[in-house]
């Protein structure tokens, strides 16, 4: 199994471990409810050093972007974050990702550990297939990543840095020097609360860690597995690939229309998407809540006026809400928010009615 | 992790329920090894009231923020009535396994199969031996 460079600190938290994906992460320290409630309420830190950090780098570095991310890349502003996704010929999600703008010849691009090697071939066999003046490089292995998120998060980490993080806005990052290591730090992430994402130098990864959790002790930092990742990204709206959206799924079905830009020239998926389009979207990725008791999981069905119209892809209480939600597809004819539909647990149809994403906003 | 509360007075089964026997009718639940490891219990699906239950099927669920698992019938039987407040407090599954996080009271159809069960020295042996 791949360890990421903090297997050793989740150990002496006693965390418990599970497989994701072929890596040993933590799923939870003490308890996964606590974890996410204090992650809305202080700020939790979670080890997400299994993602996978490719770069594009060259003359064409813009070009290159453009022509295989659905979103417009070049004419943003360096230290601009944008969350993009990588479609095939037929419009199916491959990824999705976050890019980063270092200049107009070099991005980071971050992806699910699951599909790092799948990302990086498919970078590199375009850029090939192309010519694009560009190198394309998988640096996962060199790169820690620390998520600190919570309301006080960045009081936290300001403890750290004399760089003041007012100047890192939402969706932007910055790339601080301090004892001669070099930290990227980014103000996002997977829980819809405000925050930041670190990337470290593998072998700093440890002492980072640490020196952020000694800081947060008395500020009501917690280290959250992902258990709690998982429900805070549900209740954010969020998506998670393999569960929620994946190569059978298009941005367009899923809430990733605004990703994409049919302004360009050309990007790949770009006629599959156009025609889909015109076509009319048939199903749609929808929000619910339970009427009845029970929670829904991935792969239950959803049904309307008797017949099957839908699944759920995720489903849980949520923490924070006290209430049982999910998201699924559905035929786009049931998809009005409001609707009533069913939900099938174990051979028996629950109430539930179709509501607006997010679940959950924070409050300004 | 800390030692399994597993108290004298009750019968255990290899799906970690524990059952008390009063009579023809036992009161059963999920040990606190059991809840320990599902972790927060959010959910509980109750069995029906009059529900026939066959010894080590299947009768009801109990459901963790993570996962979906089954509750298995310690006995042979009906259920008599299930615990309504679980419905409101499924947590009282992790607080008090033992006590006001009991699931269901079930009439045995067979007294005999009562001997099947571990007692609590067997059952400790048994969560022991699941430990390796």
């Amino acid at each position: 199994m791949f360890k990421t460079p903090l297997n050793n600190a989740h150990r002496q938290l006693d965390a418990k471990m599970i497989d994701f994906g072929g890596w040993d992460m933590p799923v939870y320290y003490s308890n996964l409810i606590e974890e996410h409630s204090n992650t809305r309420e202080n700020a939790g830190i979670f080890d997400i050093s299994h993602m996978g950090e490719i770069f594009i780098e060259g003359k064409e570095a813009l070009d290159f972007a453009d022509k295989i991310f659905t979103r417009k890349i070049s004419g943003k502003e360096d230290g601009k974050v944008m969350l993009s996704v990588l479609c095939n010929e037929n419009g199916g999600i491959l990824d999705d990702l976050t890019v980063y703008k270092f200049s107009d010849e070099k991005l980071m691009v971050v992806v699910n550990a699951s599909n790092t090697e799948k990302d990086f071939n498919w970078m590199k066999e375009k850029a090939a297939e192309f010519g694009s003046d560009v190198e394309i490089k998988n640096e996962s292995e060199n790169f820690g990543k620390i998520d600190l998120q919570g309301p006080k998060a960045q009081e936290i980490l300001q403890k750290l840095l004399k760089f003041d993080l007012n100047e890192i806005k939402y969706y932007h990052f910055k790339v601080l020097k301090r004892e001669n290591n070099e930290e990227i730090v980014s103000r996002t992430g997977y829980t819809g609360e405000d925050g930041f994402e670190i990337y470290v130098p593998a072998k700093k990864t440890e002492e980072v860690w640490n020196s952020i959790i000694t800081i947060g002790n008395g500020l009501g930092l917690k280290p959250a597995g992902l258990g709690a990742r998982d429900t805070l990204r549900l209740e954010a709206g969020m998506m998670l690939y393999g569960n929620d959206i994946d190569e059978q799924h298009t941005p367009l079905e899923a809430p990733y229309v605004w990703v994409v830009d049919f302004e360009k020239p050309d990007f790949i998926g770009k006629n599959a998407l156009e025609k889909q389009k015109k076509g009319g979207i048939k199903q749609k990725l929808i929000g619910f809540e339970m009427i009845d008791r029970g929670i829904a999981r991935h792969g239950y069905k959803i049904l309307a006026d008797g017949t099957p119209v839908g699944e759920v892809t995720s489903g849980s209480l949520s923490p924070t809400l006290k209430k049982n939600i999910g998201i699924g597809y559905i035929s786009a004819d049931y998809a009005r928010i409001g609707n009533e539909i069913g939900i099938e647990i174990r051979d028996k149809l629950n109430k539930a009615k179709v509501v607006d994403l997010p679940f959950y906003k924070r409050k300004k | 992790m800390d030692e399994s509360n597993v108290p004298a007075e009750l019968k255990y089964t290899k799906g970690h329920e524990w059952v008390k026997i009063e009579g023809d009718v036992v009161t059963m639940g999920i040990t606190d090894f059991a809840q320990h490891s599902l972790t927060d219990i959010v959910f509980v699906e109750l069995p029906e009231k009059g529900k026939k239950v066959y010894a080590g099927k299947s009768f009801c669920v109990v459901e963790s923020v993570k996962s979906v698992s089954d509750v298995y019938a310690p006995v042979n039987g009906e259920v008599l009535e299930a615990n309504g407040s679980l419905e409101q407090s499924p947590e009282n599954v992790n607080k008090e396994p033992y006590g006001e996080g009991w699931i269901a009271k079930i009439k045995t159809s067979d007294s005999g199969e009562l001997e099947n069960l571990m007692d609590s020295e067997a059952y400790k042996k048994y969560l022991a031996e699941q430990e390796h």
